[in-house]
């Protein structure tokens, strides 16, 4: 009996132990990582780095300003196709579709597409909008990432509009409101919170994203301003410049590399502290 | 009259509003289609030329333009099949610490970092796998494993801190926020009148988990897991950086492999022969293909995509 | 929101309206990659032209000038006037250069190491794996070589250094030209892929006991190792600018269809045996002139004022009678809308 006892508090105490120090292995590995990018990229952050574009190879100096340009635009024009589409596609799946086969597909399909390899949706949109069109285009790569977006902002925007209760919807509908206007009126303001977390969510989500960006987007060393230019990114230059044979090129490697994982942090906290800030209110 | 003519106004609102959303749901139907659609054309003249051979050949040559896909999906498989099996005891003990053991004020930062650390784009784990990780492997890992396992023989080869093990790993460490996050979630689904008829009858911790809480929800698990090897075989920058690049099916580990996505990210733009273009486009169909199973799969396992909303 | 929204819809507004000879892109060879974009950051500063020049291997220049995805490729593979002709295409040489053989041995300097085109060949092909091979240890006698073993690095991506160095072995080991031949990207027999020039120079630098080829202005800037390699003449030479401008001193541009002229294994007492020029592709038919004429405004500026950049990074410039035959050409072969793009 005592020796049973032992044996399975011993087992006990082992498996816990186990289970203990994998996460530690776990959580070790993952700081290492964010430390290093903290202690390697933030020394590479200066004046110019904000300001200047690339000096030529070899020299030192200059900023990758037009790379953090780019990937603004980029994302700001990949949210400004994915956003709208993808809250009008979870509007028919809560609002309309509900348990059709018609939504239930869509479901399907769209958690799907969220994980689909990105890199392959790089190579579809190089297909059908980069070869076509003869040129690599800062458009390109916005439609890529607004591929890669569309499918979360559907999932989030149904989670969070079925949230709002039907007996809101009712009690609108009996006022006369049409379906279009509670929908438009009420239902979106109910949930307006949750829609915003998931847009940050899914603008944090693309703007890290590099392997749909070199067959589109492509790269430039110049200020771009036009939509049907190539155009430089945070990521693709990490990508560049860390394969790259210039300490200097590493050095601005890790900085932007610390400038686009803090970005992706804060508009991750942003979109976390709107969920709490909703539940507790 | 006013009301009648709004009332109109409204049907035909109503109509507009309901064909739109109708459209946008439909896209990503479509949209998928298309994907499937564009990329099986853009592959049609390798399918052509090379047909089913092109699956099981290991020929990789841009002069001969002899291409087949063995060695990628080798890569793609193997460097994913480490990363699970480094990952998922791991993820599955990040998730027990949290749910079962850490202090009650411990939990949510903890939790909360892990999932932040989900969000960190790949491109940061690939590049402080060549920066940080591939030297020190190389300097102090690699060379002790050649040492004390190299007879066996997946653990032989140089020690270049760059190769099938090396890439594996770094995948391993980036599906672990993942895959933790998920099971952590859906530990915290098992009802606690359970675990406490558990404790009830006297049983340990462990036991708890290993007789309740992994039982009842081993599905879940799996699905999570499974989630988890679909994010590993389509990810492409964690991978580029620290597979090598070598179209080679080598036993060894720690040789230089490559993976479809690492093969796209390094020669799309520079296949100059249109046999050798649509071999990397049917390179990512088959991509696209087998994750699109392993995350059907998935879902299935998971389950529940039907609508459980509207209710207060 | 709304003001993101206005931005949006400025950019796209400002994308319909300005004209497209003041952005030039270009894509393709990695070697000359440090140079363009040093010609084309003085060129901004100068005329307001700014040339956006991705280094993305010579394979992908090919590839994406026949796409017509970029204004002009560049690439260190000569395509030959066959190819030229069906895809439309005209090049034109910019600078020479050399493929070096680099590696990276405990204890060894720049120059140190002597390599012969047969162990280079047998190297690359797997057959030479250690370093203290009696192959190696013949041709390097009082040089102590390390028991490690070889890694060889090579380019993952098409590449015309890969092309230039691919070519040399193939006209020198009959072994090599039976398994892998020559071309932008080729069969490996052995070794690990790095992407690009630079790739490979952070592999070698990385990996003890690796060789791989990178250009020379690669290994200079990196402080890599080089080999001294034995030419044609069976001289042990260092590569130098002076040693690839005499291997191509017997080039015959003027005669050579398509201007397609392979530098590697050229005769002459002082010549690096993997030489090479470096070469711009443009359309012969280009659509918008304005950008055609823009583009060749460019390389005009480049081989003139520019040739004195070029020498200071290690880079042979075309000299002033190629130069001139190479305008000429333009002249003739280059037609926008049935008129000539460039008068000289």
């Amino acid at each position: 009996m005592n020796f049973f006892y032992l044996r399975r508090k011993f087992y006990n105490i082992l498996a816990l132990t186990v289970s203990l120090l994998s996460a530690g292995f776990g959580i070790f590995f993952l700081f290492w990582i964010l430390k290093d990018v903290i202690s390697f990229g933030l020394p590479a952050l200066n004046g110019s780095f904000f300001t200047e574009l690339p000096a030529p190879p070899g020299a030192e100096g200059g900023g990758v300003a037009h790379a953090i340009l780019g990937t603004f635009f980029v994302t700001v024009v990949a949210t400004a196709i994915g956003v709208p589409s993808g809250i009008l596609a979870g509007t028919y799946l809560s609002e309309y579709g509900r348990k059709s086969k018609t939504a239930s597909t869509v479901r399907f399909l769209s958690d799907i597409l969220v994980s689909a390899p990105s890199i392959v949706i790089g190579v579809f949109v190089y297909a059908v909008l980069v070869k076509p069109f003869g040129g690599f285009s800062a458009i390109a790569g916005a439609v890529a990432l607004s591929i890669i977006m569309l499918p979360v902002i559907v999932r989030t925007a149904e989670e969070v509009l079925k949230l709002v209760p039907d007996a809101t919807r009712e009690a609108a509908l009996a006022l006369g409101a049409p379906h279009w206007k509670v929908t438009v009126q009420v239902v979106y303001r109910g949930a307006r919170r949750g829609i915003t977390t998931g847009v940050l969510l899914a603008v944090a989500r693309v703007s890290g994203e590099t392997a749909p960006l070199l067959f589109t987007s492509f790269n430039n060393s110049f200020w771009n301003f036009k939509m049907t230019e190539p155009t430089a990114t945070l990521t693709v230059t990490i990508f560049n410049y860390a394969l790259g044979p210039y300490e200097d090129w590493h050095t601005k490697a890790w900085g932007a590399a610390f400038l686009i994982t803090a970005s992706v942090l804060v508009l991750t906290v942003l979109a976390r502290l709107l969920v709490t800030r909703r539940s507790a209110g | 009259m006013a009301f009648f003519e709004r009332h109109k106004a409204d049907k035909i609102g109503d109509a507009v509003f309901r064909g739109v959303s109708y459209f946008f749901a439909v896209l990503v139907v479509v949209l998928m289609l298309f994907i499937f659609a564009v990329l099986f054309k853009e592959s049609l003249p390798s399918i052509r030329k090379f047909g089913l051979k092109f699956l099981t050949s290991a020929a990789w040559d841009p002069v001969q333009l002899e291409f087949g896909a063995l060695p990628a999906i080798y890569g793609t498989i193997v460097s994913s099949i480490i990363a699970i099996v480094i990952a998922v005891p791991i993820s599955l003990g990040i998730a027990i610490f949290l749910t079962e053991m850490a202090p009650k004020g411990l939990r949510g930062p903890i939790g909360t970092a892990i999932e932040l650390l989900a969000s960190i784009p790949s491109i940061i784990y690939g590049m402080w796998g060549l920066f940080v990780f591939a030297p020190f492997l190389s300097d102090h890992i690699e060379p002790w494993i050649i040492d004390h396992l190299g007879f066996i023989p997946i653990f032989n080869g140089a020690p270049l801190g760059i190769g099938m093990l090396p890439a594996g790993f770094i995948l391993s460490i980036m599906i672990i926020p993942f895959i933790s996050s998920v099971s952590r979630e859906i530990f915290q689904m098992v009802p606690p009148i359970m675990k406490e008829s558990g404790y009830g009858v006297g049983a340990t911790k462990w036991e708890v988990i290993r007789k309740v809480v992994i039982p009842y929800t081993r599905s879940g698990l799996m699905g999570a897991v499974i989630l988890g090897l679909g994010r590993a075989l389509g990810e492409t920058m964690a991978v580029t950086f620290v597979i090598g690049n070598s179209h080679e099916i080598s036993k060894a580990l720690l040789d230089p492999a490559t993976s479809i996505s690492a093969t796209l990210a390094n020669e799309f733009t520079e296949a100059v022969d249109p046999v050798y273009l649509s071999s990397l486009v049917e390179l990512g169909l088959i991509l696209f293909v087998i994750t699109f199973i392993v995350l059907v799969f998935s879902k299935l396992l998971i389950g529940g995509f039907s609508y459980k909303g509207g209710r207060p | 929101m709304r003001k993101l929204l206005i931005a949006v819809v400025l950019m796209l507004l400002m994308a319909g309206g300005s004209s497209a000879a003041d952005l030039i892109n270009g894509a393709g060879a990695t070697f000359p990659y440090p140079l363009y974009s040093k010609w084309a950051y003085e060129y901004a500063k100068k005329t307001g032209i700014k040339l956006n020049y991705q280094s993305i291997g010579s394979g992908g220049g090919i590839k994406q000038i026949k796409e017509k995805t970029v204004d002009f490729g560049a690439s260190d593979a000569p395509l030959t006037a066959k190819e030229l002709t069906e895809a439309g295409l005209f090049q034109f040489p910019m600078a020479i250069g050399g493929v070096v053989p680099v590696v990276n041995i405990k204890g060894i300097s720049a120059g140190q190491i002597r390599l012969t085109p047969d162990v280079l060949a047998d190297m690359f092909l797997g057959k030479v794996t250690r370093w203290n091979d009696k192959k190696i240890i013949d041709i390097n006698p009082g040089v102590t070589l390390p028991d490690d073993k070889i890694t060889v690095v090579h380019r993952s991506d098409g590449s015309g250094t890969t092309w230039i160095f691919a070519n040399y072995l193939d006209k020198i080991s009959k072994e090599w030209h039976d398994r892998a031949g020559f071309g932008t990207a080729v069969n490996w027999p052995a070794g690990v892929g790095g992407k690009g020039n630079e790739g490979v120079a952070a592999y070698v630098k990385r990996i003890k006991g690796s060789i791989g080829y990178v250009e020379y202005a690669y290994a200079l800037q990196n402080k890599l190792t080089h080999a001294k390699l034995q030419n044609r003449e069976k001289n042990f030479v260092d590569p130098s600018i002076e040693s690839f401008s005499a291997a191509g001193a017997s080039a015959d541009w003027k005669n050579t269809p398509g201007f397609s002229v392979v530098l590697t294994d050229q005769p002459g007492k002082n010549s690096w045996p993997i030489s090479g020029a470096t070469f711009i592709i443009v359309r012969r038919q280009p659509e918008d002139c304005a950008n055609a004429k823009a583009v060749l405004g460019f390389f005009d500026w480049a081989y003139s004022d520019g040739a004195g950049m070029a020498r200071s990074l290690d880079y042979v410039p075309m000299p002033k009678n190629v130069s001139e035959i190479m305008e000429d050409a333009w002249t003739k072969e280059i037609k926008c809308k049935g008129q000539a793009v460039w008068k000289r």
